[in-house]
């Protein structure tokens, strides 16, 4: 079996849950899997020393880790990490940064694989509109979409080597600027609720807002609602076009289900749409549907959110 | 630098755009024979790659240079590229080649052009709309040894070069310099469409077709195929079933 090596996914200073998901997708695909820990300071891989399914972890320290530079990381990361499959998260970044190394170490990289057969990887292509099977031969380095693997547990114990890794940064941050709403990004978040046209104006959003706000979850929009109205941001577009995205809840509000849009959050866990139109393409995709207009249901979810979340 | 393009000083930058062409992302895709059948669908460029094209296009505009826009592909790879003639580009030149390459021996074929006739500046989309992996920008980079930046919503060319990409809870504005790669998301840029003289010019212009001979892939696909249906979901008449929802996302689904 090949070895595996696993890149934490590090998140609000923290080795976030998806790194669980890794190591049991690291399980699927070869064995004796360590796991490195890009860090600034070693003691945020203390928290991952209970964490199972690996055999070695490493704290990759350095400071070139303060910042995200494609060409520093993978250069640190590649000096520490050893020989086999490397796993990362399917990220925006963690993507870019698969590629990076892959390209490193002059092997190939399979983005976003949501299934592992064997040496059969499966991923999304055409933003989930078909599924691709591919056969992988000797090292590559893979991305997995998370919420797709069972993480593993955290009841084991490893000692955590904590190795100086150095790399060169090839970009310099400027100005980190916060967003000025501290809702969370489309592709950050857990939950998503999203407004299409059928919100009938930009103002509207500000009851999805709320929502949001009840559920920690990111508002998202439809192509349809970011072409027609300048004040909903390309950011918050969901779809082919925008961001992919597969959070455990995504609740589409007025938004009828284009196929871009479709392909774009058709893998969510689940799906909630709330449409006044029964006969909605959003509707066949829907775990639970509701037919009715916004203005009627979202008062009645809030409120049945409030009472059960506070 | 005065309106034809020719540039007062010595900052010229020889710029590339890489550009792909993929199905209209409004087209259904269809399965035969285990793999996706394009025969009937409209091959469009892939729409981060029009980002790509217009900061391309920005960057000459601004500090003076010329770009030249690659595609991979057979003949019918050249439409891509006259449409991108036609939206401004100076050059374009196709890699002709209609096998398939997995993502290292890809990165390998358009790095060593890019190195070979001396380009600076490499822009690209985030991902095309076909594989949607994001891989050939950040791993082009790794190959020549040149800084990446990715999902680029803005770029400003006064005082150097700076970028914008999304951070952890925000944005960071980076400054970055050539030689680099940049993958483009759309921001907030409107990218220009041809206008009647540039449809002729790109009618007339020439496809500046280069071989290469890719290496083996180590990675290869085995099938394509639709994605499994859903099994069937509930449904709901009236806006107070939306208390009901809220329970079975509870109860039944264990989610909230």
């Amino acid at each position: 079996m090949t070895d595996t090596v696993v890149i934490a996914e590090i998140n609000k200073g923290k080795v976030s849950p998806t790194t669980n998901e890794l190591i049991s997708a690291a399980n699927n695909l070869g064995s004796n899997c360590t796991l490195v820990i890009p860090c600034t300071d070693s003691s945020l891989a203390d928290q991952a020393s209970n964490i199972s399914g690996v055999g070695k972890i490493i704290a990759a320290k350095s400071s070139v880790f303060t910042n995200y530079d494609a060409s520093g990381w993978a250069q640190a990361l590649d000096s520490v990490a050893p020989q086999g499959i490397i796993v990362t998260a399917a990220s925006a970044q963690s993507k870019d940064l698969a590629a990076r190394i892959a390209a490193r170490r002059n092997v190939s990289v399979v983005q976003d694989v949501i299934s592992i057969d064997g040496t059969t990887l499966s991923t999304p292509i055409y933003s989930g509109k078909a599924i691709e099977k591919v056969a992988i031969n000797g090292n590559v380095v893979v991305s997995i979409r998370p919420n797709v693997f069972t993480g593993v547990s955290n009841d084991g114990s490893c000692d955590i080597q904590v190795i100086d890794a150095s790399g060169d940064l090839a970009t310099a941050v400027k100005e980190l600027v916060e967003r000025a709403s501290t809702r969370l990004d489309v592709s950050e978040a857990n939950i998503i609720i999203s407004g299409g046209r059928g919100m009938g104006s930009p103002d509207n959003f500000s009851h999805l807002e709320a929502i949001a706000d009840t559920l920690g979850a990111a508002v998202g929009a439809s192509r349809a609602a970011v072409d027609t109205w300048d004040d909903i941001p390309h950011s918050m577009q969901v779809g082919q076009t925008g961001k992919t995205v597969n959070p455990n809840l995504y609740i589409a509000v007025g938004i009828s289900g284009a196929i871009q849009h479709l392909a774009g959050m058709r893998s969510s866990k689940y799906i909630v749409a709330i449409n006044k139109d029964a006969d909605a393409p959003i509707f066949q995709y829907a775990d639970y549907g509701i037919v009715s207009t916004w203005e009627e249901a979202l008062p009645v979810l809030s409120s049945a959110l409030s009472n059960m979340l506070s | 630098m005065n309106p034809t393009g020719e540039v007062i000083g010595d900052t010229m930058v020889k710029i590339a755009v890489l550009v792909k062409q993929v199905p209209d992302t409004n087209s259904k895709i269809q399965i035969s024979n285990d793999r996706v059948d394009l025969s009937s669908v409209k091959m469009v460029m892939s729409p981060f790659d029009e980002f790509a094209v217009e900061n391309a296009l920005l960057h000459k505009e601004a500090v003076g240079g010329t770009v030249t826009a690659i595609t991979v592909g057979g003949n019918s790879a050249d439409k891509v590229l006259k449409d991108a003639k036609a939206i401004g580009v100076d050059e374009i030149v196709r890699l002709d080649c209609t096998e398939y390459m997995d993502s290292n021996a890809f990165q390998t074929v358009i790095s060593g052009v890019i190195s070979q006739d001396g380009y600076e500046v490499v822009y690209c989309g985030k991902s095309s709309a076909d594989t949607g992996s994001g891989s050939t920008g950040p791993g082009v980079a790794e190959k020549l040894g040149w800084a990446s930046v990715s999902n680029v919503t803005d770029i400003q060319f006064t005082d150097g070069m700076t970028v914008t990409v999304p951070a952890e809870g925000g944005n960071a504005i980076i400054n970055v310099s050539a030689p680099l790669v940049v993958s483009c998301d759309k921001g907030s840029i409107k990218v220009r469409k041809p206008n009647v003289k540039g449809i002729m010019m790109a009618k007339r212009a020439q496809v500046d077709v280069k071989s290469v001979s890719p290496n083996p892939s180590n990675v290869t696909v085995v099938s394509q195929t639709m994605p499994a249906d859903k099994p069937a979901g509930k449904k709901f008449e009236g806006g107070q079933s939306a208390e009901t929802v809220v329970q079975l996302l509870r109860e039944e689904a264990n989610i909230i």
